[in-house]
């Protein structure tokens, strides 16, 4: 944890360049394992999902467990402009993340005051309204039919047009380039001195206050930040699948957030998209046998959670570290 | 003038009175020590001082401003800063970085989201500054939840003291130390009121630290003003000594 104050370490730039090298020659060697280059994509953003969340859980302290709320809006957002008003994917991710991203913000401006199980419990409740808004509106949202049909469409580049609809490695290549741009503005801010009062607030909210840190406005900023991150990856999402789900919005798919980091590490900065990795993979493996996933993925979870308390990445760093 | 004047403080949870009535002005310069026996409200009242609670009835004053509304961060900024009976630091993360968490929002950099060169420099600078202080220079690069209770206790007063207060309250600082702890804390503190000439407010149970380090000292017994006086006034109070000792003596 406290590496993100040092200059770097060598062990913490060797473990970047292994990440990177990893993610960018990824449509080259996952085939070579039975993967496949829609798998990594879907992997990235479902990893900057959990790692939205993780911004809040694993550096504020705060567990919100309605984010798939943020997350859902920002793929209707993106979808619905995509669908009724332009053809243009760099617009639909914006409308999407300011969508998502402001709604957060009014929602979190009326429950900073609540702390713990409290917090977890009101993000549940108002993650819900959303999911039923998205899943009875069916004039607007398509309801549990979902939203469609929209298309992701080709990116013209001055010079030449990328076209990420039909070419699934140009796609997951954009894709990487939106998660770069995120998870790099994300380390900036944990490295600031507006990151390190988060982790103030995670360590000692009393200490905190009684420096001087007025709390609820820090938390309150963290949170909105977080929403943003998070409805980025879900217009993502629904350009993944040039579709929106009202279960995207549900509070089951928060808790798969939480899960992924919590696998992962949630003190860990990349422990998120290792979750992610795993709980992605897993799944897309084990529902082609059996239609109960569900309980293997839970099985995992358990496992995790008992042989690793710090998640994947935590016993990793932990054991280098020692 | 005096830094900070409370003026008849009282603080009521349901039928309990914690504190009754309680008026203190102290000036600048000054080491006051608070003491009585346990439960007498002493951490209440600096509670109430600091802003952890609002006086049921009573005024704050500080350096002439009423700040009896003011949130605690906000006495913060005003020139309160304050360590608690139970050690408060961040225990996952290094002394440096304790301390220079509290230097940057004493630098009102808290919202900052970049530090230029020049800012970040100037932090490390007074960062260094306080460690060398502390006499924890060896120890700076480690967690400090992993430290002796006394090195946390240090931390803890150094980031109270990286707020640049002028108004210094310590909560019962050697509380669960050994002789060696105590020694040094209590160097600490006579170190910052004699050559920092910072005013501090102190509440002790350990009557040795009471009597080598007050100016002042103010005697509270159940959520009530016993006395004030200077320290041999009070060792010669004939119901001071009724209070710690009971009626027999």
């Amino acid at each position: 944890m406290s590496k993100l104050f040092k200059p770097d370490s060598r062990h913490k730039l060797a473990a970047l360049v292994a990440i990177w090298t990893a993610l960018v020659l990824a449509p080259f060697w996952m085939p070579l394992l039975g993967g496949y280059t829609a798998l990594g994509t879907r992997v990235l953003v479902l990893g900057l999902a959990a790692m939205s969340v993780n911004f809040l859980l694993g550096f504020t302290g705060v567990l919100s467990f309605g984010h798939a709320a943020w997350f859902g809006i920002g793929a209707y957002g993106c979808g619905m402009i995509l669908k009724f008003v332009a053809l243009s994917t760099p617009l639909g991710i914006l409308a999407g993340t300011l969508a998502g991203g402001l709604a957060g913000a009014v929602l979190g401006a009326l429950i900073v005051r609540r702390r713990g199980v409290y917090f977890a419990m009101v993000t549940i409740a108002f993650g819900q309204v959303f999911y039923y808004i998205a899943f009875q509106w069916s004039s607007v949202t398509g309801g549990d039919d979902g939203l469609r049909p929209f298309y992701r469409q080709p990116l013209h580049l001055g010079i030449a047009t990328l076209d990420i609809l039909n070419d699934a490695t140009a796609f997951y290549y954009f894709v990487l380039v939106c998660f770069a741009l995120a998870s790099a503005a994300m380390a900036f801010i944990l490295r600031s001195p507006f990151g390190r009062t988060m982790l103030a607030i995670r360590e000692n909210e009393r200490r905190a206050r009684f420096l001087g840190i007025p709390v609820e406005l820090h938390i309150w900023i963290a949170f909105t930040l977080s929403c943003f991150f998070m409805a980025y990856a879900g217009s993502l999402y629904a350009l993944v699948n040039n579709f929106a789900d009202p279960r995207g919005l549900h509070y089951s798919q928060s808790g798969d957030f939480v899960m992924m980091a919590v696998m992962g590490g949630m003190r860990s900065f990349w422990g998120p998209l290792l979750g992610a990795i795993l709980f992605v993979v897993f799944q897309d493996y084990v529902s082609s046998v059996t239609i109960n996933w569900q309980i293997f993925i839970g099985f995992l979870f358990v496992l995790v959670v008992l042989f690793f308390p710090r998640g994947i990445l935590g016993a990793i760093r932990h054991r280098v570290a020692s | 003038m005096s830094l900070l004047q409370v003026k008849n403080v009282s603080k009521h949870f349901g039928s309990l009175i914690a504190v009754n009535n309680i008026s203190m002005t102290v000036k600048p310069g000054e080491l006051r020590a608070i003491i009585g026996p346990n439960g007498a409200g002493k951490t209440t009242f600096f509670n109430l001082i600091t802003g952890f609670f609002r006086p049921t009835a009573g005024r704050i004053i500080f350096e002439g401003r009423d700040v009896t509304e003011l949130s605690p961060a906000r006495r913060v900024w005003c020139g309160m800063a304050r360590t608690f009976q139970v050690t408060e630091v961040f225990p996952e993360l290094t002394v440096r970085e304790n301390l220079r968490i509290a230097v940057e929002v004493a630098s009102g950099m808290r919202l900052r989201p970049w530090l230029s060169q020049i800012d970040d420099e100037k932090i490390r600078g007074r960062v260094r500054e306080l460690i060398d202080m502390s006499g924890l220079a060896a120890k700076a690069d480690r967690q400090v939840g992993e430290l002796s209770h006394g090195d946390q206790r240090a931390t803890e007063i150094m980031m109270a003291l990286a707020l640049n207060p002028r108004l210094l309250l310590l909560d019962e600082p050697t509380a669960g130390m050994g002789d060696q702890e105590t020694y040094e804390i209590t160097q600490l503190i006579r170190r910052l009121h004699k050559d920092g000439k910072l005013t501090i407010v102190l509440i002790e149970h350990d009557m040795r630290v009471v009597f080598h380090l007050a100016d002042r000292i103010m005697v509270l017994d159940q959520g009530k003003f016993l006395a004030e006086g200077t320290p041999p006034e009070i060792a010669a109070n004939k119901a001071v000594q009724t209070a710690y000792l009971g009626q027999a003596a």
